[in-house]
């Protein structure tokens, strides 16, 4: 990989480090599974099939979540930019604070007893949950393009849209790239609270944990959880560093 | 830039006529261009100037629509294009502006080829004409097609810019501060090229510029302007210099407007002197004792191409077998299109008291002297006595 040598220290350290972490931690946990002595109730909620299940709801919760946000939270953000939508800005910014602002499990509980329990209400207040980083830095990108470069493309003859889709948002994408990771790490975190609502997730063995006093699968949970956070954490980095568009510090 | 030129060869530039042009800013009571009014015939240069605020570039963004007149025409070839779609005459109108204003996530090649592209020329003919562009402009295609702005320097960047301008063969170009962000060495450079590129193409070129010199060295007409775009002169640079037509005019172009002649007149208008040549690699042992006999303490040293590559004294020859060849580049060479006054920055850091001049292809024609450019200057006091 050629744009690895472009990357800080730092930067280089995570990408590489990041994985081996997640593989050294769920190996010294799948030995501790495989060895431990378990009780009846861990050894049915942890078995292979039931943690690979539990991950999965886990997953497409996120990446449904995150499908949701970037198409809404980026066309937001450009129409903000917009001179003639300026004014829809306070209501935008409004409402993307207060959903981040808000406790996600009081969002996720209030919903389910308006809309009724089960994914969807989950992804609803997820989403709304996960809209500002995008949403911000969206317009944080956007406003950072360069106005020289913007009207030097306009001189040119590019009509605005090609102005849009050709040179602000490729010039803007590594800003709007920080936030959708940004989204992606907190959507993890989160999705652990769709349980509540009947929405599965690994969140249930937490919940399970808590509620029946067994630590070792509370700590399993948590575990799992965190693992998935930063192995997204992760796939988000490399995508950033793919998507980037050379020529671009 | 002379206009002769123009009647020899049929240009590709179009005449460009502004009539009552006005643009009033929102929240300003002065309108920032109050009824501007002039005619660019084809070809022609026209360089903008004024001090800062007096509707210059207001009135250069009017013409590509950049920035929206509030009344009065523009007419391209008599066409008036204040109805044409704003992107559709953009394209046919080359800019260039400070800096270059490059996009940064672009090739070299993929910024010039912009318009191009944009006007769905072939890929086959658009590559063609991108190499044939760097080329034009003194950058080597195949080193540079493939590089991203940032591993440009601040001229060769200016030097894509102009490229980028001229890539779809537009009969206006557009300029705005074109070389206002690059060093004096380089701009100085950059201005000749621009000129020799100009005597080929005979472009119609409006250029914003807040330097004067600039202006005179450049243009075959100069608009000079006051606050709210008002004309305070527009007239070829000779005029200008000779009879400005009020004290505005006077005060803008300054003192020594006969120093500013030297902006005007070019060193392969003088006449150039021919010291001994020897070339690279040629024993010493024959070099020395041949411009001995000339009667010179010094010799310029050409390579195989005939470009000169430095000026020795022979005491410093003298510790050589054979001609060496130099490696640093050379300050003290000036192309034979440059003006007086940029030969004679060049003198000041020569120890010979001239410079070294060249013509096509770097190839040396020749080394004009302080002396000459004195005795000239004294031609020219004594003309204004």
């Amino acid at each position: 990989m050629r744009r690895l040598s472009t990357l800080s220290r730092e930067d280089k350290l995570l990408i590489q480090g990041l994985p081996a972490f997640v593989v050294l931690v769920l190996a010294a946990w799948v030995i501790w599974r495989l060895t431990a002595d378990l009780g009846d109730v861990e050894a049915r909620l942890l078995t292979w099939s039931n943690i690979l299940e539990l991950t999965w709801q886990h997953l497409q919760i996120v990446l449904i979540c995150t499908v949701l946000v970037l198409a809404l939270a980026v066309p937001c953000g450009v129409l903000l930019t917009r001179s003639r939508a300026a004014f829809l800005s306070p209501l935008v910014t409004g409402i993307a604070n207060a959903g981040q602002a808000a406790p996600v499990i009081g969002v996720i509980v209030l919903l389910a007893l308006v809309l009724g329990f089960g994914l969807w209400t989950a992804v609803l207040a997820l989403t709304l949950y996960a809209f500002l980083p995008v949403l911000a830095n969206t317009v944080a990108g956007l406003r950072g393009v360069d106005r020289g470069t913007v009207e030097a493309a306009r001189g040119m003859g590019m009509s605005p849209t090609q102005v849009l889709m050709r040179v602000e948002l490729p010039v803007a994408m590594p800003v709007i790239m920080a936030g959708a990771r940004t989204a992606l790490v907190l959507l993890v975190g989160a999705a652990a609270f769709a349980t509540f609502i009947d929405a599965g997730g690994l969140g249930l063995l937490v919940q399970t944990g808590i509620i029946m006093f067994r630590y070792s699968i509370l700590v399993s949970g948590a575990i799992l959880v965190a693992l998935l956070a930063l192995l997204v954490e992760w796939a988000g980095r490399v995508m950033e560093l793919l998507l980037r568009p050379r020529g671009l510090v | 830039m002379n206009q002769t030129a123009t009647t020899e060869q049929a240009g590709t530039g179009a005449q460009l006529e502004l009539v009552d042009v006005v643009k009033q800013y929102a929240g300003q009571k002065a309108p920032a261009v109050g009824g501007l009014s002039l005619t660019v015939e084809p070809g022609e240069t026209v360089m903008f100037v004024g001090p800062s605020g007096c509707g210059k570039t207001t009135s250069l963004k009017m013409i590509n629509r950049l920035i929206e007149p509030d009344s009065g025409r523009i007419l391209i070839d008599g066409e008036d294009i204040t109805a044409h779609d704003p992107t559709r005459l953009r394209r046919s109108i080359g800019y260039v502006i400070q800096g270059g204003g490059l996009l940064p996530h672009m090739t070299v090649a993929d910024n010039v080829g912009l318009v191009p592209g944009l006007l769905h020329w072939e890929r086959d003919r658009t590559a063609e004409r991108v190499d044939e562009l760097l080329d034009m402009v003194g950058l080597d295609p195949h080193v540079y097609r493939d590089r991203f702005p940032k591993e440009l320097s601040g001229g060769q960047q200016q030097r894509v810019g102009v490229a980028r301008g001229l890539a779809a063969d537009p009969p206006i170009v557009l300029m705005d501060e074109p070389f206002g962000a690059v060093d004096p060495i380089t701009r100085q450079r950059l201005q000749d090229e621009l000129m020799s590129i100009q005597e080929e193409l005979r472009k119609t070129i409006v250029c914003v510029t807040h330097d004067i010199d600039e202006a005179i060295k450049l243009g075959d007409r100069i608009l000079i302007l006051q606050e709210g775009a008002h004309i305070a002169q527009y007239d070829a640079p000779e005029t200008i210099l000779a009879s400005p037509a009020d004290d505005f005019v006077a005060d803008f172009i300054g003192s020594g407007s006969k120093l500013k002649q030297l902006t005007l007149q070019r060193v392969g208008e003088l006449g150039l002197s021919h010291p001994q040549t020897c070339r690279v690699g040629e024993p010493v042992a024959e070099v020395v004792p041949r411009v001995e006999a000339a009667g010179e303490r010094s010799v310029v040293v050409l390579d195989e191409r005939d470009r000169p590559r430095e000026w020795l004294f022979l005491r410093t020859l003298a510790q050589h077998r054979t001609v060496p060849a130099p490696g640093h580049a050379l300050q003290t060479v000036v192309d034979h299109r440059s003006t007086l006054s940029d030969a004679l920055d060049a003198m000041l850091v020569s120890s010979h008291g001239g410079a070294m001049v060249t013509g096509a292809r770097d190839r040396y024609l020749g080394v004009i002297s302080y002396d000459t450019v004195t005795a000239h200057i004294q031609g020219l006091q004594k003309e204004a006595l």
